[in-house]
């Protein structure tokens, strides 16, 4: 029944002319300030080929693309084994920047850049810690006075990628979240807020006293929000910078697995911050359509090249030089 | 309402052979049979509606069971999914809307039906209808940069202050929330209820009225024991109607509610209403049991407002043809 | 007894006023709403809102061109779809129908009016967007024509039914077949009723969000043809307002007051001219 009225409709749209090389894509938030200035900046370098991506959260592209309703995906966790064997068609993943999720706040009053443990934020997304003056907070942070005011906790409402590196983070370094929790693209919050996309949550913290939420750095700069520092591995409190990203990667840069599904939360390294991730893009590894094909395969070919240049503007951490090389082979793979 | 001469018969049309033949000769069959199928398509989709959602949740449904409707985890780590939180998110929201909405939207409907001259009523009523035709995202817009600071910084700690003791204005103020939501959604079906009030209220005969009135009551009296009363049935039907729009209503109740799936008894907490999380969730649920899960949520929804549906409009047929009856 | 008699006024008094103030509150609720989204968006609805394509995330400036025309595509095809089933099947129901038939169809009719519209999408969602594999403007042309499908099909009947007897028998008397009759006298006679039923079935599916969530899509460049995910004003009201960004709530304002002052406007129109017209019937 529905495939004929699919048809039917299918029918009419295909008597439609197109006059350009449209390709539709869609997943996460947190690169889509860096990907929309690509596809902008593509599109005006190659005006034959328009690339529509839609920032509906990583958890919206990976389904999207299991439906085949977009021609890529992009998510900033990497899609899980079973994930991948449900696909039923290959699924490459290409590395495209590297960004750090920051612990992003909006306390009236407070001026000062507050230090993290991760004690502190998994007790403040566990709900364990309710009030900002809690000692777990207070602690690290001494000479700032904190109000005796609730904390209102901002996460995401919808499947994303920024969920899954803060989640991945707060699962390495704290038994209870990992057991209670656990990591995924969304999860069952204990407190909290929903926001619809990085978008979604950088707002409601700019309109809501006392709270505190994750996004993606350049959210939080660009939209002049606090963020603070997180202490690290190495047990140094360190604030998210296209250096520390960078150094955060260092590692996962010389060892990079062929699928370059790898996560470089907490990572080792005394000046790296904790919790930052490479961002995908997930590209069927057969394109039926040759035109799209040459496309899709071209832009990947500049992002790795030209189109690099972008990212430090928009405060996201280039690709590691080998991480780019061993792409641009892949990238041939595409069939 | 005007009753019409209803189809053939009452058109002149013989039965018969010879009135067949005519008939297919003069277009009559075909253009009869070419609307046929236009109506079918009607049904058709309606019935495609059903069984899709039905054929779509069936994973869920095996998976589940009835217990879906009461279970209260919504985790998608651990593919647990119950409707609860979102079922409850949807009463609340609509349960505060109508305590709102019904006293205000009864009270405007009596003033225009009752005191108002017939041409200011007509006239108010007018934008009373333009009222109903804003859409709902503009709502959602005005409810987020208006309403919600609003909440946050003064309605919220007057509340608290006044109320604080019991449960229900309690914990942080966070502005957004199930409050929010249902005031937002209050003002959205109020225009609702004053029409179809406002409609049942004038179908009462006029001599209910005019008897009370006679007896040496008040106007209020007699607008309050005889007139209201006498239309009771019809403008439940016009609650009913509100209540099943409020419960599906989506883009406001998402900007504004808080988006968890957590049921906290404070009405100063964020929440999450069925349509919400359709709107946030569907196309973005990784696992095919998340997705399933999501089209029964959309298949509660359905369910919920079929049924509300049907009982209002039997409510207001009720009332509005007795009105009828006894008029003529 | 004269207590209890001032009693009774003045409680007649105070309760008859406050049925005055609800009615006073629910109508400068509208006044609110139109006020405050002129005073809001008003500054910025300007040339480049009608004749720019959106910026890239974060940068300032920019319209909505693609999103204003998106609605005119997507409002198209739901008119193109909602029509004529409503018109064809309300003829039906008025003029052919027998028992059975039109009470079944009225009541799925109801029944569909009252399916909530994020329901809609998901439908859609299902039958258009999933056998193609594309968000498209006909997946949302779709969602929206089958909103628009009952609210055509109700009214339709209603004036076809308004129209007077005497006008059908006459017709019937001058040896016109049914058929001639329906298309050349009742319909013409009804057809301003109708027209006017559909623009507003129009205007109340123009400002739907939740529909084109999943299926209309969304596109931050021109969509061409009809098979590419399209850009509409609602959803764009929506992205832009939850987002962090003063340029994007500055143009969600200006958004916000197009697409009401649009709707606003037609529902003016078409309700003053139906007014006018003789008689029509009352749902």
């Amino acid at each position: 029944m529905r495939k004929v009225l699919g048809f039917a409709l299918l029918a009419v749209l295909t008597a439609t002319p197109t006059w350009a090389q449209n390709i539709n894509a869609a997943g996460a938030t947190f690169p889509y300030p860096i990907y929309s200035k690509w596809f902008d900046e593509y599109h005006k370098a190659h005006p034959s080929v328009q690339i529509n991506y839609q920032s509906i959260g990583s958890g919206g592209g990976i389904r999207q693309l299991l439906d085949k309703t977009v021609d890529f995906g992009a998510s900033d966790g990497p899609m899980a084994d079973e994930q991948l064997q449900q696909a039923g068609f290959k699924i490459l993943h290409f590395p495209t920047v590297l960004g750090g999720a920051v612990p992003s706040y909006n306390i009236p009053g407070v001026s000062a850049e507050l230090k993290f443990t991760p004690e502190a934020l998994a007790a403040i997304f566990l709900g364990k810690a309710s009030k900002w003056n809690d000692p777990a907070i207070s602690g690290p942070n001494p000479g700032v006075k904190l109000p005796a005011e609730d904390i209102v906790v901002v996460h995401r409402s919808d499947g994303s990628g920024t969920t899954y590196i803060w989640t991945d983070y707060l699962s390495k370094v704290s038994e209870e979240w990992r057991t209670k929790v656990g990591k995924n693209t969304s999860v069952n919050w204990p407190v909290g807020l929903g926001g619809k996309g990085n978008e979604g949550v950088a707002g409601l913290i700019k309109q809501t006293p006392y709270s505190i939420g994750y996004v993606e750095l350049i959210y939080a700069v660009q939209n002049n929000l606090p963020y603070g520092s997180l202490k690290n591995a190495s047990g140094e409190f360190v604030k998210a910078s296209l250096a520390s990203v960078s150094a955060a990667a260092a590692g996962a840069a010389k060892s990079m697995p062929d699928d370059f599904r790898v996560s470089i939360t907490d990572p080792p390294g005394k000046e790296a911050y904790p919790i930052s991730s490479f961002t995908w893009l997930l590209i069927p590894g057969q394109i039926q359509d040759a035109g799209k094909r040459s496309a899709i395969k071209d832009f990947l070919a500049w992002m790795l090249t030209s189109g690099q240049q972008f990212c430090e503007p928009l405060a996201y951490a280039k690709l590691p030089k080998e991480v780019a090389a061993k792409e641009q082979k892949a990238v041939a793979l595409i069939q | 309402m005007a009753t019409a001469p209803t189809t053939a018969e009452a058109a002149g049309f013989p039965w018969g052979p010879r009135a067949l033949i005519r008939r297919v000769r003069s277009g009559d069959e075909l253009a009869r049979l070419t609307t046929l199928v236009f109506a079918l398509v009607v049904v058709l989709l309606a019935v495609m509606l059903v069984e899709q959602l039905w054929t779509n949740s069936a994973e869920a449904r095996h998976r589940f069971g009835l217990a879906f409707l009461w279970s209260s985890t919504w985790d998608p780590v651990f593919n647990q999914f119950g409707a609860l939180p979102f079922v409850y998110g949807t009463l609340v929201t609509s349960a505060l809307g109508l305590l709102i909405a019904v006293p205000l939207g009864l009270g405007a409907a009596i003033f225009l039906a009752e005191l108002a001259p017939r041409s200011l009523s007509d006239n108010l009523t007018f934008l009373i209808d333009l009222l109903a035709a804003v859409p709902s995202v503009i709502y959602g817009l005005l409810g987020v940069f208006i309403l919600v600071p609003l909440m946050r910084t003064e309605i919220q700690p007057a509340l608290k202050r006044a109320l604080g003791f019991t449960v229900l204005f309690q914990g942080p103020l966070y502005g957004i929330g199930s409050l929010t939501a249902g005031l937002v959604l209050a003002v959205m079906i109020v225009p609702f209820i004053i029409s179809v009030s406002r409609e049942v209220l004038l179908a009462v005969p006029g001599d209910q009225r005019e008897a009370a009135l006679a007896l040496g009551a008040t106007r209020w009296e007699a607008t309050w024991k005889a007139v209201v009363p006498y239309a009771r049935t019809g403008i439940m039907g016009s609650i009913f109607l509100a209540l099943a729009r409020a419960l599906g209503e989506t883009m406001a109740v998402t900007m504004v509610i808080g988006n968890n799936p957590r049921i906290s008894a404070s009405l100063f907490a964020p929440g999450y209403s069925i349509a919400a999380v359709l709107a946030n969730e569907f196309s973005e649920a990784t696992g095919n049991l998340y997705l399933s899960a999501l089209i029964e949520l959309g298949l509660v929804l359905f369910l919920l407002t079929f049924v509300l549906n049907g009982l209002a409009r039997l409510l207001i047929l009720l009332t509005t043809s007795r009105g009828s009856v006894v008029q003529t | 007894m004269n207590l209890r008699m001032l009693w009774r006024k003045s409680v007649n008094v105070l309760m008859l006023s406050l049925t005055g103030l609800c009615a006073l509150v629910a109508i400068s609720l509208l006044f609110f709403i139109l006020g405050y989204l002129a005073y809001h968006g008003g500054k910025d609805v300007n040339w480049d809102f009608f004749t720019k394509l959106p910026k890239p995330v974060g940068e300032t400036g920019g319209g909505m061109a693609n999103a204003i025309v998106g609605s005119g595509k997507l409002l198209l095809l739901a008119a193109l779809f909602g029509v004529p089933v409503g018109l064809l099947g309300g003829m039906y129901l008025a003029e052919f129908g027998g028992r059975a038939v039109p009470f079944v169809v009225r009541y799925t009719a109801d029944l569909l009016n009252g399916v909530p519209s994020i329901v809609i999408g998901i439908f859609a969602y299902a039958v258009v967007v999933m056998p193609v594999h594309h968000f498209s403007s006909l997946a949302g042309g779709f969602a929206l024509g089958v909103m628009m499908i009952p609210i055509v099909l109700r009214s339709t009947e209603e004036f076809l039914h308004a129209v007077p007897r005497s006008m059908r028998e006459g017709a019937m008397a001058l040896g016109a077949s049914k058929w001639r009759t329906i298309s050349s006298v009742v319909l013409p006679a009804a057809s301003r009723g109708i027209l006017t039923a559909a623009l507003l079935a129009l205007a109340r599916v123009a400002g739907e969000t939740a529909p084109l969530l999943f299926t209309a899509f969304g596109n931050r460049f021109w969509s061409p043809g009809w098979s590419q995910p399209i850009a509409s004003l609602p959803v764009m009201i929506f992205t832009y307002a939850v987002g962090p960004y003063e340029d994007w709530h500055r143009q969600a304002w200006a958004a916000g007051l197009v697409l009401l002052g649009l709707v606003l406007v037609t529902n003016i129109v078409v309700r003053t001219l139906l007014s006018r017209g003789t008689s029509p019937p009352r749902s």
